[in-house]
């Protein structure tokens, strides 16, 4: 895989945006679509919030909400997972986020295919009317699990098997296909529109991650869809794929043969690579967060890449890590815990490298660096308790337990959130050319991060008492003691807090956006591309008449001998503003300014 | 710096809630002690870490926090201290899998000498089925299961002839005896698991799966399906009752085969409507049912309903709370059908009773009814016509007040707490999805609708 | 492999050499053949998925093959073979269309890109034929998982081939109406690759499908499964 520096777009292709109509609904700019993505997943994360915020009073205060019965509980965890999982995170790190930082972090002037992105939103936004639409109807929506397994996702006894299923398969489709179309770009503009000098190894670690993650989503999806038109086929018209001969509810029904199990190996081969299409892109944002703040390069850029890399290819072989219970041929065990396992040692790298950032940093504890700590500390915790699912006898006793809950929710709910609002922090600036209210910023990182941790931490024990996942009601059983429901109620009570702190989060933005004080450009001093565009915020076309010229990596921060902290990536060497001596006596008074051996050879190479 | 101290504090509050927390493994009930020894292992390994790595970013926090006269240090890498790392990673890692593995390889090689059990999973119900005497299983085929044949055996096939059937969902294991559960669904996933036994597996219709224990102390202990298999799922609930290998023999000698089960006796209506007679004196003539005596309507109730509630009050499993003073009078009358065959000649007889339709006496909202009754009609029918084949009886043309009795028994716990209801706990649960007696004169408004 | 060597760089040392720039024209094709590779390879996952599973199904006992007997449908599959010479015609006119566009040749390429777009419907319409003969033998979607399989996977395959004719009109009215030849022939040629790609995949599939029982067992067998 070669790279290539492109000149310029070709000309007579220019899409000025000039009426309503153009600028913000037929608008073909990579910023305005993120923009798009962005709010339609947070609306649509906001819902699956709410189903959260009802299951959880169900849980902590059972037989107390008449509203809430088995058939809603079952419709509200299916919805508020898939939501989550698809059409928030995905959509949100990818078509949000990927949409707005590819172009601008690798200096090209848009996606190369404008129309399609376009295209790839309205897909999504259908998807996700689709979806909504499935409230409504009769049944309402699948209760099947955010899993879908069949046989019980199309047999009557499950709520939503009608309508409900059917529009979500539905609307999977269609968020494959305008998946699809949104990753073809970006994979095409991070290979062929980086800007002179931006070889793959000069490209910020968000970069690297949104790009392997839309190659696992490109190469992942397809499962998904697979499934899907094979489970409508079962559902609609009667054919056997995935249905064996079954009697439900005392009937005969007229399929035979099929195997259920070949459905999970499906659904796990999108569903697994699915962790790390959320976990990847996170991963490199948090990595540019921390790196900026704490005015320190990334600790191991190659090592992080090469882990990304690895993550990502390993990520397609550890599937059935999910299927330990499910009756699969059992020697299947050994393979993949022995591979999921595997996957943790580049995942510990990262963590690691990522403290070590911060180790002889020079750390400013802005609200992004606040929520990249929270990421830090929150992700180690949900890895760790990874160990224990993935190696296959300790699963035995904790599988479907309140255990799984509260592991994936650590590493795949809380810490990628915590990214995103680490992300929305520090790119805010870049996006609407305000700040956020400080205080503001900082409340809503101390609620959210004390408080998931309170949700999730107790939640683990739960799962080792034994309390299975899915149950509308425990009722009385012998072995759960009535402290456990004692504890149920403190998470609900803790989960209501986070959820309406999210109010704090939503205002804060709404209000900055006309009240907020105006940031400079480049507030925060960072190096990468994003920053450096003529315009702030940046305008459409991105860079003015002429395109960046990159001459350095993304982490040139306080390297040592330059005037300033950091060295933005367009910046020429022979332009570099030498340190001058004032400067350099601080440094020895400081007494941190030792340079390794390490530093000066580094240094003398790039001399 | 408040992060500093946060991150420390939740360090020590994450360590002391561990040790402190009294929610934690059930005391084990089977030989595999070694994956809790496993889980031990692996929280000493992962607690060392999460200790370390958190520590050590509160000290870097602290240390280098932001300061105007200083700058961070530049170091792209340090290949040294990332391939120490990466070793002392993969050790750890390689320390936890190994133990792993080869109890895994435990739990897939079954012990040759383990006597086998077949547990079969059904919306939202567990059944069982032992070998005979000739040490085989029938073949099944989910295209034999009828009402007479829920198992599916294959009538043809010899060596099911005496297969013991356990239709409740009690299953007994002797002690100390390696066991092979043979798992096997009639719809939909389902997931055996005692949390007591450590051990998991889903039943998956079409296949047979299994998993393997050998039981170490006697007591009863709960089954929970933990495979989400519909709306009841978080009823589907058994037993296990792990006995001396004598009371195992005895109680395995009380099922009936499937021989026995296929030469049961037919009700005779003509004899049952001599026993009837008895009956007729609450009930009336045509089993309409009587207000004033608090008598339920019979007519139309399916006989194996019928006959199931004549024997739990015979036997005493509905009826005898001392809460329940109708279902006292009831049982008293029902021990005047001394056999099996009488309770099956009186059912009988009452299927030949023409269907009365009783008068309505509850008012209620028919639509908030409508929204209750989707979940009771996933098992009583959309028209409360009730299903065989979830166990559920027929609500449509039962007097209101009745039913209404009924929902308030089984939300007090009245009726269907004794543990030989076999179903009855499912409707314990249920019942409280109707939080107030308006949700119930609702619920019932819209059962006479179907009237 | 350069994608290792690229991994290697340690990009925090001085730029080693001036990257060249490339010009316009060429920068269009690289884009549209890196966006088509990645395409081709999410197609080939979709049906590599669909065939894992085919393959699993047919050892189950109740799969019962579509060839191998004398009187199943596919033992002698006159009208598939027909089937895939059109789809083969169409193919190679779509690859002299490139080529004629590359050498300035206009009317050769719109002749063969009319050519191309008659035989593509051809196959289509040879497709429906089978289902059709399928459907009066009695063999309709639901009575076998062969005959689902059989009519998913070429609707699946038809319905790739119409995206390609809706891109391949889409070029030609563009061309139409811009009159640009380069752009003209950069599309073609993506065009002519997709449908080797759709051809080759056809005829896995044509193999697949009208392969006898012991050919799945062996094949599974070798697949582990």
């Amino acid at each position: 895989m070669s790279y290539t520096a492109i000149a310029d777009q070709p000309e007579g292709e220019s899409h000025d945006p000039d009426t309503f109509i153009t600028k913000y609904i037929y608008s073909q700019d990579h910023k305005v679509i993120a923009i798009q993505y962005t709010i339609t997943a947070i609306v649509v994360g906001l819902v699956a919030l709410v189903l959260s915020g009802l299951m959880r009073l169900q849980l902590g205060f059972p037989d107390t909400f008449s509203f809430i019965d088995p058939t809603n509980y079952y419709q509200f965890i299916t919805m508020h997972g898939m939501i989550m999982v698809i059409y928030l995170l995905t959509a949100l790190l990818l078509g949000g986020f990927g949409n707005y930082l590819i172009p601008l972090m690798v200096g090209a002037r848009d996606m190369v295919f404008p129309f399609l992105n376009m295209l790839s939103f309205w897909f999504y936004f259908v998807s996700v009317l689709v979806l909504m639409a499935s409230f409504f109807v009769t049944g309402g929506p699948t209760g099947a699990g955010w899993t879908l397994y069949p046989p019980q996702a199309i047999l009557e006894g499950t709520p939503g098997s009608g309508w409900g299923i059917i529009l979500m398969l539905i609307s999977l489709t269609i968020f494959i296909i305008a998946f699809t179309m949104g990753g073809l770009n970006y994979v095409t503009t991070v290979l062929q529109a980086r800007a002179r000098g931006m070889s793959l190894m000069r490209m910020p670690l968000t970069i690297w991650g949104i790009f392997v993650a839309t190659i696992l989503g490109l190469l992942a999806f397809p499962a998904l869809l697979v499934s899907a038109i094979m489970m409508l086929l079962d559902k609609i018209v009667g054919t056997s794929f995935f249905m064996p001969a079954v009697v439900s509810m005392g009937e005969q029904l007229n399929y035979s043969g099929g195997s259920p199990i070949l459905f999970q190996h499906l659904f796990w081969f999108f569903g697994h690579p699915e962790v790390y299409i959320v976990a990847l892109p996170a991963f490199g944002m948090v990595s540019d967060v921390l790196a900026v703040h704490a005015r320190k390069n990334i600790f191991g850029y190659r090592m992080m890449v090469w882990a990304i890399v690895a993550i990502g290819g390993l990520s397609f072989i550890v599937w059935a890590h999910h299927m330990y219970v499910s009756g699969m041929n059992p020697y299947f065990g050994f393979f993949f815990a022995t591979t999921t396992l595997i996957i943790a040692v580049p995942t510990a790298l990262k963590v690691y490298n990522w403290v070590l950032t911060l180790y002889r940093g020079n750390i400013h504890l802005r609200p992004p660096m606040l929520f990249a700590i929270g990421f830090i500390f929150t992700f180690t915790h949900g890895g760790l308790t990874g160990l224990f699912l993935g190696n296959v006898v300790v699963d035995l006793p904790l599988s479907d337990t309140y255990f799984v809950v509260a592991h994936f929710h650590m590493v795949m709910g809380v810490s990628p959130i915590m990214v995103l609002f680490a992300a929305i922090y520090h790119w805010f600036p870049l996006v609407s050319g305000k700040h956020l209210n400080d205080k503001l910023s900082r409340l809503h990182f101390w609620i959210t991060f004390l408080g998931t941790y309170a949700i999730y931490l107790p939640m683990h024990y739960l799962g080792f008492l034994g309390v299975p996942r899915r149950y509308y009601a425990m009722g009385d059983t012998d072995f759960i003691p009535a402290s456990a429901q004692t504890l149920n109620a403190n998470i609900t009570v803790a989960a209501l807090i986070v959820g309406l702190a999210q109010l704090i989060f939503i205002y804060n933005v709404i209000r900055s956006l006309s009240k907020g004080e105006k940031s400079e450009p480049n507030p925060w001093q960072a190096t990468s591309l994003e920053w450096q565009t003529p315009d702030f915020p940046p305008k459409h076309g991105n860079w003015g008449k002429t395109l960046p010229v990159v001459y350095r990596w993304a982490y040139d921060f306080s390297v040592p001998g330059a005037k300033y902290d950091f060295i933005p990536q367009n910046v020429a060497q022979e332009d570099v503003e030498p340190e001058d001596l004032e400067r350099e006596g601080l440094d020895q008074d400081g007494g941190d300014g030792e340079i390794s051996s390490e530093g000066v050879e580094s240094m003398g190479d790039k001399t | 710096m408040k992060i500093v101290i946060v991150l420390i504090l939740l360090v020590i509050a994450t360590v002391v809630f561990h040790f402190v927390s009294p929610w934690y493994f059930t005391p084990i009930a089977s030989n595999w002690s070694s994956i809790d020894d496993t889980i031990d292992l692996t929280f000493v390994i992962t607690g060392a870490v999460f200790v370390l790595v958190n520590l050590f970013l509160a000290y870097c926090i602290y240390r280098y926090r932001h300061n105007i006269k200083t700058r961070a240090h530049y170091e792209p890498e340090n290949k040294k201290l990332e391939i120490g790392l990466s070793v002392v990673t993969t050790i750890g890692v390689a320390a936890m899998l190994a133990p792993g593995l080869f109890i895994w390889s435990e739990f897939v090689n079954v012990p040759k000498e383990a006597h086998f059990v077949e547990a079969v999973g059904q919306q939202w119900q567990w059944s069982f089925r032992a070998p005979g005497k000739d040490e085989v299983l029938g073949k099944v085929d989910s295209r034999f299961i009828n009402e007479s044949n829920p198992f599916g055996i294959d009538p043809k096939d010899q060596a099911g002839q005496d297969d013991v059937l356990v239709f409740g969902n009690e299953l007994h294991l002797p002690l100390d005896k390696p066991v092979k559960l043979l798992l096997r669904s009639k719809d939909v996933l389902h997931n055996f698991a005692v949390p007591q036994f450590r051990v998991k597996m889903d039943l998956v219709p079409g296949m047979v799966t299994h998993l393997w224990l050998t039981p170490t102390r006697t007591g009863s202990f709960e089954i929970l399906c933990q495979e989400l298999c519909g709306i009841a799922h978080f009823v589907m609930r058994g037993r296990v009752i792990v006995d001396s290998e004598e009371d195992y023999e005895t109680w395995l000698t009380t099922q009936p085969t499937y021989a026995e089960t296929q030469n049961k006796v037919v009700g005779d209506p003509a004899l049952g409507q001599a026993s009837y007679a008895v009956c007729a004196a609450c009930h009336g003539a045509q089993g309409e049912g009587n207000i004033a005596l608090n008598a339920p309507n019979l007519n139309g109730m399916s006989d194996w309903y019928l006959a199931r509630q004549l024997d739990y009050y015979k036997k005493g499993v509905r009826g005898a709370h001392k809460d329940d003073p109708l279902g006292q009078q009831m049982k008293a009358m029902a021990a005047t059908l001394v056999t099996d065959k009488a309770v099956s000649d009186v059912a009988a007889y009452i299927q030949t009773l023409p269907d009365i339709v009783p008068k309505a006496t509850i008012e209620g909202d028919v639509e908030r009814g409508h929204s209750y009754f989707v979940t009771c009609g996933t098992c009583h029918g959309a028209k409360g016509e009730g299903k065989f084949g979830v166990n559920a009886p027929r609500l449509a043309g039962q007097h209101d007040w009745y039913l209404k009795q009924q929902i308030m028994n089984f939300k007090s716990g009245v009726r269907g707490n004794h543990k030989d209801d076999l179903y009855g706990v499912q409707m314990v649960l249920m019942s409280r999805i109707l939080p107030n007696e308006q949700a119930i004169d609702d619920v019932l408004a819209y059962i006479n609708t179907f009237n | 492999m350069s994608f290792f060597k690229t991994l290697g760089e340690k990009p925090w040392l001085a730029q080693t050499g001036e990257i060249p720039l490339i010009n316009n024209a060429e920068q269009t094709i690289l884009k549209g053949k890196t966006a088509l590779k990645f395409f081709l390879a999410v197609v080939g996952v979709i049906f590599f998925l669909f065939t894992v599973t085919f393959l699993s199904r047919t050892q189950f006992p109740d799969f019962m093959a579509l060839s191998g007997e004398p009187w199943q449908p596919f033992t002698n599959p006159v009208q598939l073979w027909y089937n895939s010479v059109a789809l083969l015609i169409g193919g190679i006119a779509l690859q002299w269309a490139k080529v004629s566009a590359k050498e300035n040749h206009l009317n050769r390429a719109l002749a063969g890109i009319i050519v191309g777009i008659f035989f593509s419907l051809s196959f289509l319409i040879g497709q429906l034929l089978v289902w059709n003969q399928l459907y009066d033998l009695g063999y309709v979607l639901t009575s076998n998982p062969a005959n689902s399989y059989f009519y998913l996977f070429t609707a699946v395959h038809g319905l790739h081939i119409l995206g390609g004719l809706v891109a391949l009109s889409k070029v030609t009215f563009q061309f139409i109406r811009k009159n640009s030849l380069t752009k003209l022939s950069a599309g073609i040629s993506l065009c002519a690759t997709y449908w080797h790609f759709l051809f080759v995949v056809w005829l896995l599939l044509f193999a697949l499908l009208t392969s006898s029982p012991e050919t799945y067992k062996t094949i599974a067998q070798l697949c582990g499964f």
